[in-house]
């Protein structure tokens, strides 16, 4: 069996990222600028060389993830490389600065890219926990399959309260028409709804079946029952949305601000060399 | 005075026509008769639209009609046509009674009471036979009818279909579609019908398309309805027509009555007949699948070259020049010489007739290795069967030393091993001096075996003596075994089935043929799974070492066969040779460590009995996810879909899962592949690495599809090619990489074909899904590393 693409390959892709890490350190502690350190130094521009480099090959994984079937290298290798690599490039980035920062189009590239490995450090993160939480969410079954066991409750609890009130029948029917699993984009990720229509209705139902009179009490407790399976239910649904969420969210800013360091990283590389 | 014929050719079928029309062509005195108003009958009644094969491939077609692969109605007009253009003197309607006399003088008494003088007959009837009729009264109403031509010329009615064979499960299933359909099986079950049509029929009956009356015979007919007799009494059915398919009185009573004898009583005998089709009657010939030959193209050749025969103008076979080119390699020989050589020479085959060699020649190959050429190699998974024509060769069965081989010599076969188990080859053949080997495709050799009882016999118990000797006596000559193969037997178990339980006495031991075992032990008031045994290895050792109960449950894992050595036997061969016992005690030793490891770890076996319910059992090369990995990105769907024409043969959601080991919907490549089982076009095949893939001859039938238990196969669109990736980003044109895996769009005129995994068979590097999982959640495992996998997942 495989083990996680932090460990893969005995740390290779780790050594690799330690190995530049150290270089880099090592070259910056013994350089000797004229001036203050700064990216027009001999070791500024070979630093910042690596950087871009890096930056393009990091990139290049979203083209080779897509070549399916393509090169002998396993995927695996590549994440577990861009993983390391790109938390290298944190150290060659800010050796790089000289740590001089401003208001300008060279720390707008430099905060792009923290933000850019950031969020890829909490993509490491949600891969690492959320897959085995969702396994044992899931209990066996899929997302289609907790839906249509949701549609079957709902008619089982439909039946059970047809002899009921009419208010509770209210309630009943708010559960199986208004209750949602996932939504927008914050409803995914908080994994639950205040105003569950089916979490009320078991409230209320859990409430009447006190009261409930004697051939009532029967389909009532029939019906909290139902509706308690059915609140489970939900709420691992929105488990589950709210996991997947968590796996794929990052992505959404990873890869829209990696397009955006691209530009302003273009734009400092061009300025760089404009006022030289 | 009737007529004399120089030749009657009696059914009208693909010999029979074709036998006609080279009459015609000759210019023979001839007359073919037909006892139905059209040519070729049972063709006639293929359904609408079925397409009929060409096959063998190979085989040039030789005839005076035209045939060629396609649909029932193309291959029909064609041979409607070519008759009418060779003038062939046929007579419809004329049903043969009774055939007396021999070469020179037959009369032939139809049921009209007409007797037609010949010279000589050829016999073309096929083994359609005639069709059973529905005798009880009432039951000659005109919409009583006994074959379906198209089952969408009827919508909205109420049709009763009667038969649980396949054809009337067929009918009943293709009606259902825009009728209602109540389906007769005089049966309590359908335990004729094909794997793929029970499970068709039962789906449909469960989902209420079709309602079943079982155990019911017809009673009487009425004006609108038919009254059956079921187990719970009379039920009248109102309907508006009923299809019978009662199967056909098979045409041996009346071949024999024509004087022909057939070497025994198994239903499945042929009449012996010379090389030109000539029967024990001098002058009566027969042709076609009544002669052991049911495939389209061999009968229409057959039709041809008896023609020949009788004209006196001998042609050679239509397969010479084919055999010839076959057996080039032996230099300048006969293929007459060379099938008769081989009769002689290999006694599994001698039980077969000079027109069954011929076939079998053309569907093998032909080897002549030097002394020294590798055959195969120990771990290919080829399957197919070596029979030694000449010469001789060396079994290696040790990977470490070559010396230690077994010889075999002339008649001698090899390679039965792969067939049966299908596994891996478990040794090294080389040639020991120059030799001539036939190699025997798999199916065919399958094929041979179910029908020749004989070839079956001595397959299984030279393959007996053989995995005994391999096993347990290497250094003993299998004259020095006789003994020992009087104590075994070859014994069948079922899937769950138990070989022995613990606490039994030891009796025996177990030499696993083909399948596997599981060994488990019940700790704590549960069974705890130790091992899982697959085939080449035996269990069952260790009662007979320690001289103790069994310590362990053995059960099937999946159906598996064992040979089962008696105890005293076993421990004889272990008196007899100071280093087998030294080497089952190394195993024994080995097994006991590991049952206490296991022990300690009751997670581990209940990862492996998890696998075995899945029926990972008998895969051989299986996907598995490690949910603890698997980010579910679908990666692998998608490259499982861009490698292999857009539609995705995995389903990586689907499946269960049991401690983070998550088993897709996706091929295991099993060892006796269900999906090869009934493969009319024979489009899968297993190649030399071990894939089980379908090929390009693949007609889109859906057998396979409905064969495969673990629904991996399915039938879908060639999806059409994708834009360039610029035309994609820029234009938006067709779908990008990774979308659409499962295709939608499709050409117009575009067939579903079957699809299933071909472990990226041909892409360098190995299976995509694996090689495109970020995370390396997907592994693709064999069934001796599930132990390995079992241990560190628990």
């Amino acid at each position: 069996m495989n083990q996680s693409i932090l460990v893969y390959r005995r740390f290779r892709y780790l050594k690799l990222a330690l190995l530049l890490v150290l270089a880099s350190v090592i070259l910056y502690a013994f350089h000797q600028p004229m001036r203050v350190p700064n990216g027009g130094t001999w070791l500024g521009y070979t630093l910042g060389t690596i950087g871009v480099l890096l930056i393009l090959w990091l990139m290049w994984f979203g083209i080779r993830k897509r070549r399916y079937g393509g090169g002998k290298v396993m995927l695996e290798d590549w994440l577990s490389a861009h993983v390391y690599l790109g938390i290298a490039l944190i150290v060659v980035a800010t050796l790089h600065t000289g740590f001089q920062f401003g208001w300008n189009v060279h720390t707008l590239a430099y905060a792009l890219m923290m933000i850019v490995i950031a969020s890829g450090v909490f993509g490491v993160y949600a891969y690492i926990r959320y897959p085995l939480l969702m396994t044992e969410n899931r209990r066996g079954t899929t997302l289609d399959q907790m839906l249509a066991q949701m549609a079957e409750l709902d008619r089982e609890c439909r039946d059970a309260a047809m002899g009921l009130g009419d208010e509770i029948n209210r309630y009943i029917l708010a559960s199986s028409q208004e209750t949602r699993v996932g939504g927008s984009m914050w409803r995914q990720l908080s994994g639950r709804d205040a105003s569950c229509p089916t979490h009320r209705a078991l409230a209320q139902a859990t409430g009447l079946a006190a009261k409930a009179q004697r051939e009532e009490a029967a389909a009532m407790r029939r019906v909290v029952t139902v509706l308690q399976r059915k609140c489970d239910l939900v709420t691992r649904a929105r488990r589950d949305v709210q996991i997947k969420a968590m796996l794929d969210v990052w992505l959404h800013i990873h890869v829209p601000l990696s397009f955006a360091l691209l530009a302003a990283l273009v734009a400092h590389v061009i300025s760089v060399f404009f006022y030289w | 005075m009737a007529d004399r014929y120089q030749v009657a050719v009696i059914g009208s079928g693909p010999a029979g026509a074709s036998a006609g029309a080279r009459a015609a062509e000759l210019g023979l005195k001839h007359i073919l008769l037909e006892k139905a108003d059209h040519l070729s009958d049972t063709i006639y009644k293929y359904q609408k639209g079925k397409f009929v094969m060409a096959t063998p491939d190979i085989l040039p077609l030789r005839s005076s009609l035209i045939f060629q692969a396609g649909r029932r109605e193309e291959v029909l007009k064609a041979w409607d046509d070519g008759t009418a253009k060779c003038k062939t003197n046929v007579r419809y309607g004329a049903e043969v009674k009774a055939i007396k006399g021999q070469r020179g003088d037959f009369k032939i008494t139809l049921t009209s009471g007409e007797v037609i003088e010949a010279e000589t007959v050829v016999l073309a009837i096929g083994l359609q036979g005639n069709l059973r009729k529905l005798t009880a009264p009432g039951c000659d109403k005109p919409w009583i009818q006994y074959q379906l031509d198209d089952p969408e010329e009827y919508a909205d009615e109420t049709i009763i279909v009667i038969g649980g064979g396949d054809a009337g499960i067929e009918n009943a299933i293709a009606l259902a579609v825009q009728n209602t359909v109540v389906i007769v099986n005089r049966e309590a079950e359908f335990a004729r019908a094909k794997q793929g049509n029970l499970q068709l029929i039962t789906k449909a009956i469960e989902d209420g398309k079709i309602e079943c009356f079982s155990s019911t015979e017809v009673e009487r007919g009425e004006d609108d309805a038919l009254v059956l007799r079921t187990k719970d009494g009379e039920a009248r059915v109102k309907c508006d027509r009923v299809i019978a398919r009662l199967g056909a009185d098979p045409p041996r009573s009346f071949v024999e009555a024509c004087g022909v004898v057939f070497p025994s009583k198994d239903r499945a005998a042929l009449p012996e007949l010379s090389a030109t089709y000539e029967s024990n009657v001098p002058g009566l010939y027969i042709v076609g699948a009544l002669a052991g030959y049911p495939l389209i193209k061999q009968a229409m050749n057959q039709g041809y070259e008896v023609i020949h025969t009788i004209a006196g103008k001998p042609v050679p076979p239509a397969d010479e020049d084919l055999l010839k080119k076959k057996i080039a390699k032996l230099g300048d020989v006969a293929v007459d010489d060379v099938v008769r050589t081989i009769q002689e020479n290999v006694p599994i085959l001698s039980g077969l007739t000079a027109l069954q060699l011929r076939e079998l020649l053309l569907e093998g190959t032909v080897h002549v290795p030097e002394a020294g050429d590798v055959i195969f190699r120990r771990n290919d998974y080829t399957n197919t069967f070596f029979v030694i024509v000449e010469g001789a060769v060396d079994v290696q069965l040790d990977p470490n030393d070559p010396t230690f081989a077994c010889l075999l010599g002339m008649g001698q076969f090899f390679g039965e091993m792969g067939l049966l188990s299908g596994r891996r080859r478990t040794a090294t053949v080389v040639a020991s001096e120059r030799s001539i080997l036939l190699e025997i495709p798999r199916r065919t050799m399958i094929k041979l075996v179910n029908s020749v009882a004989s070839v079956k016999r001595d397959l299984d118990e030279a393959a007996m003596a053989r995995q005994i000797q391999n096993n347990f006596a290497p250094n003993l000559t299998p004259g020095d075994l006789g003994d020992t193969l009087k104590a075994a037997q070859i014994v069948k178990f079922r899937a769950g089935d138990y070989l022995f339980k613990e606490g039994e006495k030891g009796d025996s031991v177990h030499l696993i043929r083909t399948g596997s075992v599981t060994v488990s032990r019940r700790i704590g008031g549960r069974d705890i799974v130790l091992s899982y045994v697959p085939a080449g290895h035996y269990v069952g050792e260790m009662a007979l070492m320690t001289n103790a109960p069994r310590s362990a449950t053995v059960r099937a894992a999946v159906a598996t066969e064992t040979i089962k050595l008696e105890g005293a036997a076993f421990m004889a061969l272990l008196d007899r040779s100071p280093d087998l016992r030294q080497r089952v005690e190394a195993v024994l030793e080995q097994r006991l460590m590991s049952n206490v490891r296991m022990e300690g770890r009751p997670d581990s076996g209940n990862i492996i009995q998890f696998l075995i319910d899945q029926g990972v059992g008998e895969a051989t090369d299986v996907l598995l996810i490690d949910e603890s990995l698997c980010v579910r990105c679908d990666n692998c769907e998608k490259a499982c879909a861009e490698t292999h024409g857009g539609t995705s043969r995995l389903n990586r959601e689907a499946g269960p899962t049991y401690a983070s080991v998550h088993v897709p919907t996706s091929c295991r490549h099993c060892e006796h592949p269900h999906c090869m089982s009934d493969c009319p076009a024979d489009a899968i095949h297993r190649s030399p690495n071990g894939e089980v893939f379908i090929d390009d001859k693949c007609i889109g039938c859906g057998n396979c599809e409905r064969n495969c238990p673990y629904g991996v196969i399915h039938l879908a669109y060639p999806a059409p090619e994708k834009p360039g990736l610029l035309a994609w980003l820029l234009w938006g044109a067709g779908h990008g990489p990774g979308q659409d895996k499962h295709n939608h769009d499709h050409a117009p005129d575009a067939k579903k074909l079957a699809v299933k995994c071909d472990m990226c068979k041909g892409i360098e590097g190995g299976p995509s899904c694996v090689r495109s999982c970020p995370t390396g959640a997907a592994i693709r495992v064999k069934p001796e590393e599930f132990f390995a996998l079992a241990s560190f997942k628990s």
